[in-house]
């Protein structure tokens, strides 16, 4: 017996409760445990948007119940300055961390990478439930953020030192939160450490017979790329957490410069460089965005392809274009510091690179198009939210031209322009890529089927009411509207305020359309319809598994062999006009 | 709109070895039906995964070398400290250890080929790493105390608050490579869960990976420090 053959008998089917459902190896319950805990994070960091505008544009009025959560913070249920900071560091945190990084990558990754390529589980299944139960153990340090001491810290989701790094001093929230807070996001970066290994291993090592690299699924290869990029990203942020730790409690000196007087109190630290957290934060911040990006972008082009029922223009462009954008992200963390009083060279040595990577975007937006561009595409839930993804991720990205340059980028950086520009391009966008996946992959994690009308309904509202938050975004921006600030009374930012009123209502009300995605997506696990085995007619081999959901070792024992890419359709074959990539059968010129 | 169809090629598929297709996705599944059998070749997941694992600590280590240079130049603060003469004794010893488990490995696959009868050769070099290893981490702990006994500790300069944090968060992971040499000597005695090649090749490659690794900080701390 080969030592592979011995190295696979690692786990088998689980027999309890415990085992099959909480503490489980197998990749599917782990790809939705990630889904779970993203939807509980999406959901909280939500409601905490809604505060901040409802306090944006009635700062006086109390919101009901949120004395409840915090007395200091809100006083008779009135935020104070302070709290709406708390509220957006947790925001910010939430989304990015939680969110963003989990729900397109950890999830779905870990639900149907393995599929894809044809193999029976992760290549380390132990480190793979390690990994999502240290990123609950993350996500409830953040959480408990709220219930202790003044509460969350308010130094934003960047905890930019030395405020971050000094303790009490700086603020509410500044002395046990912000601790909580780096605490949190170290033990964060352990979890996206172990399961991007994992995938990286997986990918390499398990793909089934005849599954080579080029036969992979557009958003394999996703994935794929995206853990090479998490790889090394989180490896900065880790001891960048351990540094900024370490000045909290420890005493020390890396990011707290000598002489700095905070709220009457000199800090007792020396020579440390605040630019230094800065340089190490957004060396992993700008590699986060196609960390959350990067999946949703393969999540959209797979759903098309299938959905065009023709292959797109170019597929290995996509994925050239992809790693081109994770090489390019190492190169640009700077464009995030020209306010930072950067030497006006190295301002333009960033700003080189930035452009750059609207090349392979563009590229692969034209690629995406040129597709799109007559061919008979199926409207579905799915593929309305990947054509949703498209227009929010031009829309979005066209801003960041103007905000890669230094010029320009002096002015709009500390305003609404830029966050209509993060939250459109890399928040809204990759939140479309993850609906798209889960009306697709639905059926086939349940074996039922969503409505389609209620998708339609959602895909509709939500695009309609996301363009009437972040659009407005980018002219208030321009009008100067600075960010952070809790209210506009009494300043220059008055005649705003109705433009931050209908953004309110635009937030309320898109936030109540995810309700409609909630019933679904419940309602429908149990009176859904019964999913077919194959109900899109699509050809990789998530949908050559025995059942829905698939079984415990993915294909009943079955010995998958690969003949094609995934892209086979609009081909003549018994099938009809696509060939699964387990069929031996050669395609015929199209009818 | 019709696309190329490319059977799969023998060659492409039935190497050993190969990696990418090659059928590792049928772990544990006996091969039948012209599957061919799954071998430990270079694409075996314990390989991949310890060299993917290493990418990421050399990384994290880069991320802390680059701090310290810019620490360095933003500082007022620089004071140079003596590195404690312990670090030499230790450094060899985790060379030593490098070289034993060399020899640990090379007895441990002669065995598992059976070209070697007694397993006490292979033990005795595993033994003889773990217990160099425990020497340099015991060894890393007086440094400290050294430093300590002359007033430095963690806060006390940028220069000290750098060689703990280097020494320290390098000693976790030599604890952690211990605890893998733990294991891999723990599978050499089993009958029920065996030692793996691969096993026994990745513990090998972190803890030589260690031992590079320290002889860069030591570099690093010697010219920075």
């Amino acid at each position: 017996m080969s030592e592979a053959q011995v190295h696979v008998a690692h786990h088998g089917p689980p027999t309890s409760f415990i085992r099959k459902h909480v503490f489980s190896l197998d990749h599917k319950v782990i790809g939705k445990q990630y889904y779970g805990l993203a939807l509980v994070a999406v959901f909280t960091g939500m409601v905490l948007s809604w505060l901040m505008r409802i306090h944006l544009v009635w700062p006086n009025a109390p919101i009901p119940g949120l004395q409840f959560l915090s007395k200091v913070g809100a006083p008779g249920g009135v935020m104070t300055p302070e709290y709406y900071l708390s509220l957006m560091t947790m925001h910010g945190t939430l989304m990015v961390f939680f969110v963003l990084t989990n729900a397109p990558f950890a999830a779905f990754g870990n639900y149907f990478l393995p599929i894809q390529i044809g193999a029976e589980d992760m290549a380390f299944p132990r480190f793979n439930m390690m990994s999502f139960w240290t990123t609950f153990v993350a996500f409830l340090i953040l959480i408990a953020a709220f219930f202790v001491g003044d509460g969350p810290p308010i130094s934003g989701w960047t905890a930019y030192a030395p405020l971050s790094a000094v303790g009490g001093d700086s603020g509410p929230g500044q002395a046990l939160g912000q601790t909580l807070w780096g605490l949190s996001i170290f033990v964060f970066c352990i979890a996206s450490l172990l399961g991007s290994l994992n995938f990286i291993a997986t990918t390499l090592d398990l793909r089934t017979k005849g599954m080579t690299l080029a036969r992979m699924p557009i958003v394999s290869w996703a994935w794929f790329i995206t853990s090479c990029i998490a790889l090394l990203a989180f490896a900065v942020l880790l001891p960048a957490c351990l540094l900024l730790i370490l000045d909290r409690v420890a005493g020390t000196s890396f990011f707290i410069p000598a002489g700095l007087n905070v709220s009457d109190h000199l800090q007792p630290h020396q020579g440390g460089s605040p630019l230094l957290w800065q340089h190490l934060f957004w060396f992993f911040g700008h590699p986060e965005v196609y960390i959350a990006i990067l999946p949703a972008i393969g999540i959209v082009s797979h759903i098309l392809i299938c959905n065009m029922r023709k292959p797109m223009l170019s597929h290995k462009v996509i994925i050239y274009c992809m790693m081109g954008i994770g090489f390019l992200s190492y190169m640009v963390w700077g464009h995030h510091m020209f306010l930072s009083g950067m030497n006006p060279f190295s301002a333009l040595v960033f700003s080189f690179p930035t452009l750059m990577i609207t090349i392979p975007a563009t590229i692969m937006t034209l690629i995406w198009l040129g597709s799109l561009y007559g061919s008979n595409l199926r409207i579905n839930s799915a593929s309305l939210f990947c054509v949703g993804f498209i227009s929010m991720f031009v829309s979005g990205g066209v801003s960041g031209f103007f905000l890669a340059q230094p010029s320009i980028d002096i002015y709009l950086h500390a305003t609404y322009f830029v966050v209509g520009h993060f939250h459109m391009v890399m928040g809204v966008a990759a939140i479309m890529g993850v609906f798209a996946g889960t009306y697709f992959w639905y059926p086939k994690m349940t074996g039922r089927m969503m409505s389609e009308t209620l998708g339609k309904w959602h895909f509709y509202l939500t695009l309609i009411g996301t363009y009437a938050i972040f659009m407005p975004f980018h002219y208030l921006g321009l009008a100067g509207n600075v960010r952070r600030y809790s209210a506009f009374t009494d300043d220059f930012l008055v005649p705003l305020i109705p433009v931050h009123k209908f953004i309110t209502f635009a937030a309320l009300f898109t936030g109540a359309v995810q309700l409609i995605f909630i019933f679904n997506l419940f309602y429908s696990r149990f009176k859904g319809a019964v999913a077919p085995p194959n109900p899109w007619e699509c050809t990789s081999l998530e949908w050559s598994t025995p059942s829905s959901p698939p079984p415990f070792d993915n294909f009943g024992g079955q010995h998958l062999v690969v003949y094609h890419d995934p892209y086979q359709y609009g081909v003549k074959s018994s099938t009809g006009d696509y060939l699964m990539q387990t069929s031996p059968e050669r395609a015929g010129e199209t009818p | 709109m019709a696309t190329t169809v490319q059977p799969p090629q023998a060659d492409e598929i039935l190497l050993p070895g190969h990696g990418n297709g090659s059928g590792g996705g049928f772990r544990g599944l006996t091969p039948q039906g012209g599957t061919r059998a799954v071998l430990d070749q270079a694409g075996e997941p314990t390989r991949t995964g310890i060299w993917v694992g290493l990418s990421a600590i050399a990384m994290m280590f880069a991320a802390l070398t680059s701090a310290l240079f810019v620490r360095e130049g933003a500082a007022t603060d620089w004071q140079h400290i003596i590195l404690p003469p312990i670090l030499w004794f230790n450094t060899l010893a985790l060379v030593a250890s490098s070289v034993a488990l060399e020899i640990a490995r090379r007895r441990v696959a002669a065995f598992m080929r059976g070209q070697e009868h007694s397993r006490s050769a292979a033990a005795f070099w595993l033994n003889a790493t773990m217990f160099l290893g425990l020497v340099f981490v015991v060894g890393q702990y007086f440094a400290w105390l050294r430093l300590r006994s002359q007033g430095l500790y963690l806060p006390t300069n940028p220069n000290s608050s750098f060689f703990y944090v280097f020494t320290g968060v390098h000693v976790l992971h030599v604890l952690g490579g211990l605890g893998g040499l733990s294991r891999a000597m723990l599978r050499f005695r089993s009958f029920a869960h065996p030692l793996r090649k691969s096993t026994m090749d990745a513990t090998s490659y972190y803890w030589h990976f260690m031992g590079l690794l320290w002889l860069y900080l030591l570099i690093v701390l010697w010219v920075k420090l």
